[in-house]
Formats: structure tokens, sequence, C-alpha cells
């Protein structure tokens, strides 16, 4: 890549982005009265510091790379998944669902819960998409009630009494081993991380894939060419209603998958919602630091399972672990007005060169 | 009989215990939206406002500085997204989204930093909350102190929206702001200040939202927790879209909500129901209306879209 084009480039802002959050976060914590310092060595040392802990923020990185996956894919295809957090929810509820009630080999049942989280994150997408295309129903709107509703019928399937745990705990019964997808016991004991999962190779997987269907096949084209401009895309003969319906299935599934990963992989039952737990939300955060592009989105995703594993261990300093969210909070708003910075950039240095600018 | 109007006391209780918060909220979303500025930031200023409007009445024992607080703090947020979205051209949805995240994370840390390490503030006596309004006058569980012995920011809310709807069909203002939302170009044309007009609307919308937040915490709830919020300023923007962008659909919209809020505390009552079921009832509600009566809304043109003078 020649210098302009790291100009140019993405990733330079978003570094710069990082930077700034950085900065920002330690400036409230030394207003705290809390070393920036130690609070940051605390929580690269939480992040880097040894095998385990690397994992441990790989596993939690899964399923927030496919909520950022699935929010990433709605915005190329000009639809605004604000609702993944539901679809999340769904998905795990129908994962683990199956988990617990249904029997089979292993990694049939698997693959049966996997599926489950897919169908059911798709239809929980594909309802608002209905509603969008047969009656105009914002998307948006839609979505945010769809969240909700999954979340209490999460909650009222967690205290069924054919899920509900025996002996306390505000939680299901805890999902049939055949139904985890956790990696095998060597590697559990080599890490010394109870929850290595396939989560991550599902999510790298899923980004590939969703990578070549965007720009390689007459799909991804089609729905591309509705987000841009629906009323062209119609007059080319592409049916924009199946457009949006098939790109809010796909970004459903993806969150559905999510979902999956997280129970399957890591949570192993699912517990009763106090609040919404805000995989969709990080799914947002990590599609807009991924630039909204599938392999972004890896790298976004690990970014911030690794920020959240790492402020689990700020408490130890005394440290608020929500610096995270302000660090997260500061690095949007700068990807956000980076094109005047690039703008800014690009420009002098073609001046410099005595080149053309844009 | 009694019984009946007992009940509907209750019903009316709950209905304005749950209407205030999302009206103010849905209000000044409805500010920002119809000016051309989507602000889905609601949330996280409302988050900010509870946690300003509970610390500040905590400290001054004032109720209605804590109120009035809470609104600026969610402004200042507002000014920050207007900056980003109107002066940068930033994408308005992203820059929301930041303030969704920077709100309630500056909330529960500045929370924790003051109040030694808890994340939930200390609860508010009843002098230091909003006042209400007839207080012994009315014996309590009768239908008059069920539905009149209310707080006078419930009703302020109300009459915001009257207020609200005349600034935006009967002022100048109102008009201006309707036009930047639907083409700048034109009214910049005119000689209005695009930038100025969606500046005002949009710190406005989050004065609102911080009132709407402050209002949850200062008489709903009397403490700030982090989950005081969760959800609701969503809602609220869910109730502007409902209500085809305009102040007294969005007051319906906020109705219709608390009137199923108070149904389902009605409803809860007696547990017969499982509450999960019974809580989804607003939202399945809120659902058919839109399916079956309501239908598409009309997304103001300009909506989205950072305003460039130089075209």
């Amino acid at each position: 890549m020649n210098k302009k084009g790291i100009l140019y480039s993405n990733a330079l802002y978003t570094f710069m982005a990082i930077i700034v959050g950085f900065c920002v976060g330690a400036v409230l914590l030394a207003a705290a009265g809390i070393d920036p310092l130690e609070a940051y060595g605390k929580l690269f040392s939480g992040i880097f510091g040894n095998v385990k802990c690397m994992t441990w923020c790989v596993v939690y990185a899964s399923p927030l790379i496919f909520t950022g996956l699935s929010v990433a894919f709605s915005f190329r295809t000009g639809v605004f998944n604000i609702g993944a957090e539901g679809q999340f929810v769904a998905g795990s509820l129908a994962a683990c669902a199956v988990g617990v009630l249904a029997d089979a080999p292993a990694p049939l049942h698997a693959l049966l819960c996997i599926s489950a989280a897919v169908a059911a994150g798709a239809l929980w997408a594909a309802v608002a998409a209905l509603m969008k295309v047969k009656r105009g129903i914002n998307e948006v709107l839609s979505f945010i009630m769809f969240n909700w509703l999954a979340f209490y019928l999460s909650n009222y399937v967690v205290n069924l009494p054919a899920m509900r745990r025996t002996g306390g705990g505000e939680a299901t019964k805890d999902i049939a081993g055949t139904a985890l997808i956790l990696a095998p016991q060597g590697l559990i004991r080599l890490t010394g991380c109870s929850a290595v999962n396939y989560g991550i190779l599902l999510a790298v997987a899923a980004a590939l894939i969703i990578w070549f269907i965007i720009n390689k096949t007459t799909l991804g084209f089609g729905l591309r060419a509705v987000g841009y401009n629906p009323f062209a895309a119609k007059y080319g003969g592409i049916n924009a209603d199946r457009a949006v319906m098939t790109a809010m299935s796909i970004s459903g599934a993806l969150a559905g998958l999510g979902g999956a990963v997280q129970t399957l992989g890591m949570s192993w039952r699912l517990s009763q919602f106090a609040g919404q737990e805000g995989f969709g939300f990080q799914g947002i955060t990590v599609a807009l630091i991924g630039s909204s592009n599938p392999i972004g989105c890896i790298f976004a995703g690990l970014f911030y399972g690794a920020m959240k594993y790492g402020g689990t261990k700020l408490s130890l300093v005394n440290a608020p672990a929500e610096v995270v969210d302000i660090i997260m909070g500061t690095i949007i708003i700068f990807i956000a007005v980076a094109h005047i910075f690039r703008n800014f950039f690009v420009l002098k240095f073609a001046k410099e060169k005595g080149g053309e600018c844009e | 009989m009694n019984v009946w109007i007992k009940d509907l006391g209750l019903l009316i209780n709950a209905m304005l215990i749950a209407t205030p918060p999302l009206l103010y909220a849905a209000l000044g979303s409805c500010f920002s939206e119809r000016c051309g500025v989507i602000n889905i930031g609601i949330e996280g200023m409302m988050t900010i406002g509870a946690f300003t409007g509970a610390v500040v009445a905590y400290f001054t024992g004032s109720g209605w500085l804590g109120f009035l607080c809470g609104g600026l703090a969610g402004a200042a947020f507002a000014l920050l997204h207007a900056a980003a979205s109107i002066s940068f051209g930033a994408d308005q949805t992203i820059s929301g989204t930041a303030i969704n995240f920077l709100a309630p994370g500056l909330a529960v840390f500045l929370c924790k930093a003051m109040f030694s390490n808890s994340s939930d503030s200390p609860a508010l006596d009843v002098s230091s909350k909003l006042p209400k309004m007839l207080t012994g006058v009315f014996e309590s569980g009768s239908f008059g102190y069920n539905v009149l012995s209310t707080y006078y920011a419930a009703w302020l809310a109300f009459l915001l929206a009257g207020v609200i709807w005349f600034v935006f069909y009967r002022t100048r203002f109102g008009m201006r702001l309707r036009a930047a939302g639907e083409h700048p170009q034109a009214c910049e044309t005119l000689g209005i200040n695009v930038f100025r007009v969606r500046y005002i609307c949009v710190v406005l919308s989050g004065f609102l939202s911080g009132l709407g937040g402050a209002y949850v915490t200062l008489a709903i709830v009397s403490q700030f927790r982090p989950s005081v919020i969760v959800g609701q300023g969503f809602i609220a923007i869910a109730a502007v879209i409902f209500g085809k962008f305009t102040p007294q659909g969005a007051l319906k919209a906020c109705l219709l909500f608390g009137f199923c809020n108070g149904v389902k505390s009605l409803l809860g009552a007696n547990n017969t129901v499982s509450p999960n079921l019974i809580s989804m009832i607003p939202y399945v509600v809120t659902i058919l209306t839109l399916v079956l009566f309501v239908g598409r809304s009309r997304v103001p043109a300009a909506n989205g879209k950072p305003y460039v003078k130089a075209r």
C-alpha cells in the first residue's frame, strides 16, 4: 500500500480513534483519582497477561463478531438492524431449548441447536421485514418492539417448569453435554480457559462467507443495489421487496447464530435477564469500528471482546469498568468525524506532492 | 361499582406514572427528527439526565433543581451530538450510538467515583423528590388520590405536548424547523440559518430527554441505578415513529404505552398470569396497532442527511 493509500484507508483513522479513546479514558480516570497507568496496566495484563487471558478474550469476542456481522450486513444492504439484540436472544433461547429438551448424539445435537438458533434469529428479523414490505412499517420501530418481545419471551421460557433448573437459581437446566460446542479437553487444559469453544472458527467462517456473498455474488449485488437506491434497483429489474426480506433474514440469522455460540459455548444455560444484555447494541459498535466490512468485524469483535474481558479486571484497582464504555463511545464518535481528518490529510499530502486532489 | 372506580383510578395512576418520562423524551425526539437530525442517543441522554437529577437532588435537597439539571445534562450531550452531526457532518446514527455508550458509561462511572464504588446513588427522601400536588386532600387509595394527587411534573409533560404542538404549527420557528427537515437547501436560500435551527432543535431534544430521565429518578425510582432507564429512550423513539413524527401523534403513542402499562400493573396484581407474558402487552399492542391501523409513516425527507452548505 503506498502512502496515499494509507491516508485513504479506514484502518489508520480507526487506530487514531482508539488512541484518542484511551486518552479520554485516562483523563477521566485521573480526574476520579485513579492512576491511569496502573488501571491500563491492569487492563492490558488482563488481556495479554497469559494464554488463559487471551483465550478468554477470544471467547468473549466470538458472539460479538456475529452480532457485528449482522449489523454490518444490514448496513451494507440499506437497513439499520437495531434488532440484533432481539434476534440474538431469540437465537440463544432456541439453542438452549433444543439443548435442554432434545436428545441426540454429540455432533448432531449441537448442529440441531445451531440450526434452531439460525432459524429463530432469521424468523425474528423476517417478521419485522414482512411488516416493512407489506405495511410500510419503519423497521427501526418494529425492531425495538421485537427486542423487548424476545426479552420477555426468553424470561418466560426460562421459568417454565420443563426448562427451569431445580434447586434455586433463576436459570434453565444445564444444556446437555452433547449439544455444547466446547473444544477438546486437551485444549481446555492447555489454555486453562474452561470455555474454549469452536465459536471463533464459526465466526471467522461466517465473516468470510458474508464477505463472499456481499462482494462476489449476484445476490449480494442485488442486496447492495437495493441498499443504495431501491427505486433504481427496482427499475433495473431487482425485486426490492424480496431483497429486503432476504437481507433482513440473513442479518437476523447471523445474530441468532451469535446467540447459539454464546449459549452453547460459554454460558451453557440461559439465565433470567434483569435488563437487556447488549450483545446486539455492542454489535452496532463492532460494525462501526470494522467499517461495516465483514473482515473488519473479526478484528473489531476481537478488540471489543478483549476490552470487555479486560474491563472485568479493572475492579482490582477500584477503577469502574464503565471506563471501557466511555473509551468505546469516544472511539465511535471519532470514527464518525474521521472523514474530516481524512480530507485534511489527503489534501495536505496532495498539495505537498503538487498532485491532483479530489 | 366502587371497585370499578377504584380500579379505574389505579389504571389512570399507573398511566400517569409510565407516560411522562416517555412523553418528555418523545417530544424531544420530535424536535430533532423533524429538523432533520436522527437522534438515536435519546437513551443515553435520558440516562445522564436520570443520574444528574438524582445526584443534584441528593446534594441540594431540591427536586426541581435536580429536574432542571437533569435536562441540562441531557442538553450537554445533545450539544456533542449536534457538533458531530451538524458541524462535522458525521453519520447521525453513528454519533447517536456513541452517545448511547458515552452518557450511560459516564453516569455509572461518576456514580462509582462519587459514592465509594457503588453503581447506585443513595436513596432520596421524599422532601428532595419532585413535589406532588393536592397532598392530604384525598384519602389514601381513593380514586381522587390516585388520579389527582400526582406529580406536578407529570402534568407538565402533557402541558408541554400542547405547547410544542403550538410551536411546531403556529410559530415561525416551528415552520422553519419543519422546513429544515424537509429541504434544507431551499430553506437556506430563503435566508434561514439551517445550522442554527438544527442546533437549537437537537439541544432541545437532549434537554427534554434529560428531563424525562430525571423524572424517572426523581418521581418514580428515587435513586439512580444503571438499569433505571434501560430501553425507555428507544421506546420514546418508537413512539415518535408511531406518531408519524408529530407531537400530537407522539402524545397518543405515549398514552397508548402508558395505558398498556396500567393494564399490565392491574393484571399483575393478581398473580394468575406469568408477569413476563403480561409485560409483553405494550409491545404486542403497539405492533398490532401499527399493522392494523397506522401503517406507513413518512420520514422527514432530509432526515439523516448531513447538510453541506456549499452545494
